[in-house]
């Protein structure tokens, strides 16, 4: 459901009139559009975002870690509008048991790296992802560092 | 798999058999000169065409990002210094400026002007770099000297600066450093006033050479729309026609109160690239200018004694002041919770900071969307169908850095 705040915003209302389950909650703070979207509805969001809204980039994908929290991750798209000058965040909320996300590299080609990242170093998987292996550290590596219960130092015996 | 003996070649018997032309995979990197770092790029070969090209990243991953959260806010300026260590300033702009979006700071005239003037002088250090080794890529090697030439003069004036040549750190959380040092007009004016007749120089040893055009007119072309979809940002896409850059879409520390312009072509190729980036070589030197002329006066840093070490002398005089350099230094401060994505224009695109504040003093998350990462991606789609010896011209003109793509 989105906040009444945000309906004077086009792309959150744009949004919420194109699929009204989508977004769970979102927020406008400091400047910066927050839509939170249902996990399994992110692939037709973006579509829609890039195909009829002029998101044409996807500046980038990352994650956060709310450890020991539960929705664990968030899983986070930064979307950008050269047309209209205008950024816009999407966030998904995703269980720490066997966290897994719908790929959105069918919408662009540059989550692909993007999301291989997320995938090496929160262990994130990304399900119709065409090639989704580490990329920042070697294969064999056990862990995903950047997770909360990670630790920052120490050596392997 | 039958393999020849030759170390690094493989011929690929099996698969020549199967589909006829012979296909020979050649492994370039981590360790080559034209990689400029540690880029692995596996390349299949019909004959000199490239079929395909695997670029495999992650030789410099330092772990960085989880590094900033174990560190105070202001303890990590000098982590943002090691990312893209041809641009350190542009870095330390972008945490700083995400940070104090979060405190909700007001930053003083004289500290933004600073800023302007020298994140420029870096973008002026930095495409200085890439034009030099560019060049000796592809085999100008004059061209090397008289960059490393001037950007000794940038590297004395960032040492005359924050004592450092390299990783600067010179903007913290709430301004500067340190107070901008005696006589740096003088010094700057002499560099800047010079400038572009050297920009001429490069310009004459290339522009119109028929070797340089010969080898990078119409190489390395990918349409916009696919660099669009493939994250490229920056000075490829402004060769490619689409008017972008962060400091006029998007302006941050005052930059809108500076006249200058954002140069664009449209042919999309490696020379448009050497154009663009030489255009903007020109109006950084003017934006310098600018700031060095009309540079406001007033305080350097802002006047929140929680967030800026105070001054030495009231240290030394006041008590208060000496609990809150003890404060800070121990402690640091708190940020209040929320998270911010603030984008820069680095040398090489668009530079983004998403930072998560918990309300403690070291950030829940920091995320870096460095721009080589983004633009790296770009490379299969460019070099797959062209001659293996335009391919350095190619990854040359796309200007990464490996420690900004690995971070």
């Amino acid at each position: 459901m989105l906040p009444d705040n945000l309906r004077d915003r086009a792309a959150a209302a744009a949004v919420e009139a194109f699929d009204s389950g989508a977004v769970t909650g979102g927020k406008f703070d400091r400047g910066e559009l927050t839509l939170e979207i249902a996990p399994a509805r992110i692939v037709s969001v973006c579509g829609f975002l890039k195909h009829d809204q002029g998101f044409v980039r996807l500046s980038t994908v990352t994650a956060v870690d709310r450890y020991p929290s539960e929705p664990r991750f968030e899983v986070v798209y930064h979307l950008h509008s050269i047309e209209h000058n205008e950024r816009i965040r999407l966030k998904c909320r995703i269980s720490g048991e066997n966290p897994e996300m719908d790929s959105v590299t069918s919408v662009w080609r540059s989550a692909d790296w993007y999301e291989r990242e997320v995938f090496d170093l929160f262990g994130i998987r990304f399900a119709g992802h065409p090639d989704l292996r580490r990329i920042m550290l070697p294969e064999d590596w056990e862990g995903h560092p950047l997770r909360k219960d990670y630790p920052i130092t120490g050596s392997r015996v | 798999m039958g393999e020849t003996e030759v170390p690094g070649i493989t011929i690929l018997e099996e698969e020549q058999a199967r589909t006829g032309p012979r296909r020979m995979l050649l492994n370039i990197g981590p360790q080559h000169p034209s990689t400029h770092g540690v880029l692995r790029l596996a390349v299949e070969l019909d004959g000199e065409i490239i079929v395909k090209c695997h670029p495999e990243i992650g030789f410099l991953h330092t772990g960085i990002e989880k590094e900033f959260e174990v560190k105070l806010y202001q303890q990590s300026v000098t982590l943002t210094d090691r990312v893209d260590y041809l641009a350190p300033l542009s870095n330390n702009l972008g945490y700083c400026l995400a940070v104090e979006k979060l405190l909700g700071l007001e930053i003083p005239p004289q500290a933004q002007w600073m800023r302007v003037m020298l994140t420029e002088l870096t973008r002026l250090n930095s495409h200085l770099v890439w034009l030099g080794t560019h060049a000796l890529d592809i085999g100008a090697m004059t061209v090397f000297l008289y960059c490393f030439r001037e950007r000794e003069n940038i590297l004395r004036i960032f040492e005359m600066f924050s004592g450092q040549r390299m990783m600067t750190s010179y903007f913290r959380i709430g301004g500067l450093a340190l107070e901008p040092p005696r006589g740096w007009h003088r010094r700057i004016k002499t560099f800047i006033d010079d400038f572009p007749s050297k920009v001429d120089e490069y310009e004459d040893l290339l522009t119109n050479n028929r070797i340089w055009m010969g080898r990078t007119k119409g190489i390395g072309y990918v349409p916009l729309e696919d660099m669009l979809d493939l994250g490229v940002t920056g000075p490829m896409l402004r060769a490619a026609g689409l008017e972008t850059d962060a400091r006029k879409d998007e302006p941050y520390t005052s930059y809108e109160k500076f006249d200058f312009e954002v140069p664009t072509r449209t042919e999309g190729d490696v020379y448009a690239r050497y154009l663009v980036r030489l255009e903007e070589m020109r109006q950084s030197a003017r934006i310098v200018t600018q700031a060095m002329d009309g540079m406001p006066t007033g305080p350097w840093k802002v006047a929140d004694e929680h967030v800026v070490l105070p001054d030495r002398e009231k240290m030394k005089t006041q008590m208060e002041a000496l609990i809150y350099h003890f404060k800070i230094v121990t402690e640091g401060f708190r940020v209040p919770a929320g998270e911010v994505y603030q984008i820069v224009e680095s040398p090489r695109g668009e530079l983004g900071f998403y930072v998560v504040a918990d309300g403690t003093a070291k950030p829940w998350r920091v995320h870096m969307r460095t721009p080589s990462f983004g633009n790296l991606q770009a490379t299969p789609r460019m070099v797959e169908g062209i001659l293996i010896a335009d391919m350095i011209a190619s990854i040359g003109s796309m200007d990464f850095v490996l420690g900004d793509t690995d971070r």
